[in-house]
């Protein structure tokens, strides 16, 4: 037991607290660096727009997570064992190759834009690919699997004969679906929701890919502080401030979902 | 087995987002036959070139084999760390287990980038103390990426552990075991396939790691992934196409096999 706590006090702890002394002294003592990330119009730029995407993100994941899950939990065995792989062939696929499955699919000279100028339907390609739309595609795709989790675990709790009771009674299909599959699974829906947001919060290689330096969000600033243009406070800086806010969401959901809900 | 099945809308609906899901891996298929040197549709002919590139390109070649040392030894590294820390927390259960447990999870649920600023620290002032171990080292990269994988390897253990029987362990140490023996000879042969398990995770995480491998290698410890990156972000190669298609494909059929001969498993080793 003792040597796994000493392996991460030494490699994680130690210097987690190194990078917040860095933003605070670097490049001199002080909290200029917090004063910065307010009034620095290019890091509230950044700032806002992972807000934006990531709620987008986790809105779109979510709602396809979702009917993928319907399928996969409650579909006859031959569609259950067809959801499953869709589900995880993707999960275990390492997140440049699917990164690049997009790339190859809108960019330019992609198969998209290929066919659609083909067929004669445009004559330009359209700019599908780095800019938002292409980092919100990618980053969706990449997120899917990880709502799926515990939206299956919340459909799989669900007492089958509250569904086929309101069926009996007379409800429609559709009617049964929205007043009493979807509130009966509405943990799932939080827990694969707070999920999605925090791992969609601190993503990095999609939308460094997909983005093409043009829709830089704040875990791709962070390598640009450090690497490009450097300035090792800031980064510091704005990673002390993802830990603290990622910190206070789990905090707040916590409250509301059990940890062992999730998975 | 429930009955009460999703209706044709729920059925689209699940169509269309598989469509979504499978989508982009079927994309890069066509694109690595192409016979142009940038990415592009092939037109007509089809060529094999990318691929004859993976096996002849000393730099394909390199990677891929550093990736599989930094995995293997890695995965080995955070196996144990996580086995020795699962055994002591459920045999002794100790005081404040919560927090130890969550401590060590840490990596697991802080963002990937603070993760690899952090990492970075580490191994940029190791760097001037311990030279072979800092940064943009194999060994260097091998130990960041256990302390990224440790918390998914005792994820794993724990729960195995958490299905062992406490009265076999009981009645062996009734009988005079020791602490060793008891760890060794009783709980361990006991949780085989969950320390399987959390072994190869932790390999294939390390395999794929780029966040923070990224962080910490320049040009020394080039892996994989971090080729894959160089060949994304600056000139499209479509020799990523090649390799993306055979990665696709070997993680296909283990998940094809790994179905056929144990129908009933589910995706538990899936979701950490």
């Amino acid at each position: 037991m003792a040597p796994l706590l000493l392996f991460l006090a030494v490699t994680y702890l130690w210097p987690f607290l190194g990078v917040v002394k860095w933003s605070f002294t670097l490049p001199e003592p002080g909290l200029g660096q917090y004063g910065a990330l307010i009034t620095d119009p290019l890091v509230q730029s950044v700032f806002i727009r992972t807000l934006r995407i990531c709620i987008v993100v986790t809105i779109a994941s979510v709602i396809a997570a979702y009917a993928i899950t319907v399928v996969w939990v409650r579909g006859t065995p031959a569609q259950r064992m067809a959801a499953e792989f869709c589900i995880l062939i993707p999960f275990w696929i390492s997140v440049l190759t699917r990164a690049f499955g997009w790339v190859a699919l809108l960019s330019n000279r992609g198969l998209i834009n290929t066919w659609l100028q083909g067929i004669g339907f445009i004559s330009e390609p359209l700019a599908l690919v780095r800019n938002e739309f292409g980092v919100i595609v990618g980053m969706t795709h990449f997120l899917v699997p990880f709502a799926v989790f515990p939206l299956a675990s919340a459909m799989r709790n669900l007492d089958d004969r509250v569904l086929l009771a309101a069926r009996g009674l007379g409800s429609s299909r559709t009617r049964t679906f929205w007043t009493i599959f979807v509130p009966m699974t509405a943990s799932g829906i939080i827990g694969a929701a707070a999920i999605v947001f925090v791992f969609a919060l601190g993503f990095f290689v999609t939308p460094a890919i997909l983005g093409g330096g043009r829709s830089v969000m704040v875990a791709e600033l962070v390598w640009l502080r450090i690497f490009q243009s450097p300035d090792w406070g800031l980064g510091a800086a704005i990673s002390v401030v993802l830990v603290l806010f990622v910190g206070a969401l789990m905090a707040v959901l916590f409250r509301y979902v059990r940890p062992r809900q999730l998975i | 087995m429930p009955t009460y099945r999703p209706g044709p809308v729920s059925l689209i609906a699940a169509t269309l987002v598989a469509l979504f899901l499978l989508m982009p891996l079927l994309a890069v298929v066509p694109v690595s036959f192409t016979p142009s040197r940038m990415l592009a549709m092939p037109s007509g002919e089809l060529s094999l070139r990318h691929y004859r590139a993976l096996i002849e390109d000393p730099k394909w070649i390199g990677g891929i084999l550093l990736s599989i040392r930094i995995g293997i030894v890695s995965s080995v590294f955070s196996t144990v760390l996580a086995l020795c820390f699962s055994l002591g927390v459920w045999m002794f259960q100790p005081r404040f287990t919560a927090l130890l447990v969550g401590f060590v999870l840490l990596p697991m649920v802080v963002p990937p980038v603070v993760s690899a600023i952090t990492l970075y620290f580490l191994l940029t002032s190791l760097s001037n103390v311990i030279p072979w171990l800092g940064y943009d080292t194999w060994l260097g990269v091998a130990m960041a990426h256990s302390v990224m994988t440790v918390p998914f390897a005792t994820v794993l253990i724990l729960v195995a552990l958490s299905q062992v029987d406490r009265r076999i362990d009981l009645a062996a140490r009734g009988l005079g075991a020791s602490t060793w023996e008891r760890a060794t000879q009783i709980i361990i042969p006991n949780i085989k396939f969950g320390i399987m398990t959390a072994a190869l995770l932790s390999f294939v995480l390390s395999w794929e790691e780029i966040g923070v491998t990224l962080f910490i290698t320049s040009v020394d410890a080039i892996t994989l992934p971090r080729l894959m990156w160089m060949g994304l972000r600056d000139n499209i190669d479509p020799a990523i196409a090649a390799i993306s298609v055979i990665l696709i494909l070997v993680t296909a059929t283990v998940l094809v096999l790994r179905r056929l001969r144990w129908p009933g498993s589910r995706a538990e080793s899936g979701n950490g």
